[in-house]
């Protein structure tokens, strides 16, 4: 079972990526949530309040606690920000990755952009990419392997048990990362050849689904 | 606007959802809104209470406060431009702001027409009191939707209202039969394509908040309960008592909305909320959500 971060952002288009890949989630906000789960991903959406909301409802330990347990976490946008060790100009939130990183990197929403690139460690050919008021890496530790390097900065990079993506593989067709990170949490997946590493009927509407009006 | 440019508005828009945009109006309020959590603030001279009290014309904000408000704080900048004023959005596209609210807290500069929002490739938020007019707007160009509520109130009946007439609407189209749908749409001035859209999707196919008489942290459960993806806040936090603690309070009953025992924790000790307004005791002219078309 991998869970979502649900306290705020993009959650709905991570649960349906994984259910793409026959992945079973569940969005997790309560601290006993966390416990059992093979992964844990933390979604995009502001980053400020995500690290304000984990700290007032004190999930930080909780989520501490079950990394050293050995949760795999993945952090997207945001969420990478959230897991870097250090945070340029801000103070750190759970630090569980080597690296430096700067908040809304690009400028305004008027400079963010989609693009595509060759990610070899992730699919054999190259995987759209959105960035969405992103941040930077800046500089990753010796034990981070970077994933993908673009002109100045770092767009992902890993350790063993952590991943980190700026941009958005949720909000494209491209299911390649969450099934690198299914892999990673030891999660058994559906026939790799009936999946492409881009998914064909992903729209950009299909988060919808899971925010019906009922 | 290209349709990539537009899809990537809408994802900016996907990724506040269950976040709170507080509206702020100078660099002290908007740093105590991104230090309570809020997910963006909106940058404007007069928070709607008192655009209500002093009168006169309400236009947008002189662009060196917004700037200011830019360069003091990383979440996302909104600014208001009036419904149909393209020129006002001209500018704040070249401001660089993250989004612009074509909102009916100012006065209309164009009683027929709003803003061709295609023509743009800053994304734009607009109101809508039901879904004919959530369907317009997003047909104009609109990446995000709200709903108009009746702003600087603190009175929250008339976004209950919006939010239930757009879900009563949304759920008679997915029921419906297909050779229905022209007929309806035609009478609640929906545009066809998007109506067969939201009948397929059961929902907007945008990201739809709650604005317009959001007071307190019940307030905002009560809308997100409802079905919005997330709140705006105007004057009800810098108009309360203790604004820092009732923002921060807003985000937590936000994020929380479904769990009584943590909407019951945010809504205690708050101090007082900012003073309510009798809907029926506004004069008929100086209601601001019939303002849009």
């Amino acid at each position: 079972m991998i869970g979502i971060l649900n306290l705020q952002g993009g959650v709905a288009e991570h649960s349906d990526h994984l259910q793409r890949i026959g992945v079973a989630s569940l969005p997790v906000k309560e601290p006993a949530d966390f416990t059992h789960l093979s992964g844990l991903i933390i979604p995009g959406g502001e980053s400020t309040c995500i690290s304000r909301l984990l700290r007032i409802f004190d999930l930080n330990d909780v989520i501490i606690r079950e990394f050293h347990r050995g949760m795999k976490i993945w952090g997207t946008c945001a969420g990478a920000v959230i897991l870097a060790k250090s945070i340029a100009g801000e103070p750190t939130c759970l630090g569980l990755i080597d690296m430096e990183i700067e908040r809304n990197s690009f400028g305004s929403q008027l400079d963010s952009f989609t693009c595509e690139a060759s990610v070899p460690a992730i699919a054999k050919r190259s995987i759209p990419l959105t960035f969405i008021r992103a941040p930077k890496i800046l500089r990753v530790g010796k034990e981070v392997t970077v994933l993908l390097r673009m002109d100045d900065y770092i767009a992902a990079a890993e350790t063993t048990d952590v991943l980190v993506t700026v941009f958005h593989p949720e909000l494209t067709g491209c299911v390649a990362f969450h099934r690198y990170f299914a892999r990673k949490c030891g999660l058994d997946l559906l026939d790799e050849t009936k999946i492409a590493p881009i998914d064909p009927a992903w729209k950009n509407t299909s988060w919808t689904r899971f925010a019906r009006i009922t | 606007m290209e349709r990539k440019r537009y899809e990537l508005n809408v994802q900016l828009a996907q990724m506040l959802k269950g976040g709170v945009i507080m509206d702020v109006t100078n660099v002290e309020q908007a740093k105590i809104a991104e230090d309570a959590g809020a997910v963006a603030v909106m940058a404007l001279e007069r928070v709607p209470a008192d655009i209500r009290k002093q009168g006169g014309v309400a236009r947008m904000s002189d662009p060196s406060i917004i700037l200011e408000i830019k360069n003091a704080v990383s979440i996302p900048v909104m600014a208001k431009a009036r419904i149909g004023h393209f020129v006002e959005a001209q500018i704040l596209e070249a401001l660089k702001i993250d989004y612009i609210d074509e909102s009916e807290v100012l006065t209309p500069a164009d009683e027929e027409c709003h803003i061709e929002k295609t023509n743009f490739s800053i994304p734009f938020v607009c109101g809508a009191r039901n879904l004919g007019e959530a369907l317009r707007r997003i047909a104009e160009g609109a990446a995000m939707i709200r709903t108009k509520g009746e702003a600087g109130t603190g009175n929250v009946v008339e976004a209950v209202r919006h939010i239930r007439t757009m879900n009563r609407e949304i759920r008679q189209l997915v029921n419906m039969p297909l050779e229905e749908v022209t007929g309806y749409a035609k009478t609640n001035g929906m545009p066809y394509e998007l109506a067969l859209k939201v009948r397929e999707l059961g929902r907007l196919p945008v990201v739809n908040f709650a604005a317009g008489g959001i007071a307190t942290p019940a307030d905002a459960a009560l809308m997100m309960q409802l079905g919005c993806d997330g709140i705006f806040v105007g004057s009800g936090i810098f108009k309360s008592e203790n604004p820092s603690i009732r923002a921060r309070a807003i985000v937590k009953a936000t994020a929380f909305y479904n769990d009584p025992q943590k909407v019951l924790e945010a809504s205690m000790g708050l101090g007082g909320a900012m003073p309510g307004l009798e809907i029926s005791e506004i004069p008929e002219g100086q209601l601001l959500a019939g303002r849009g078309w």
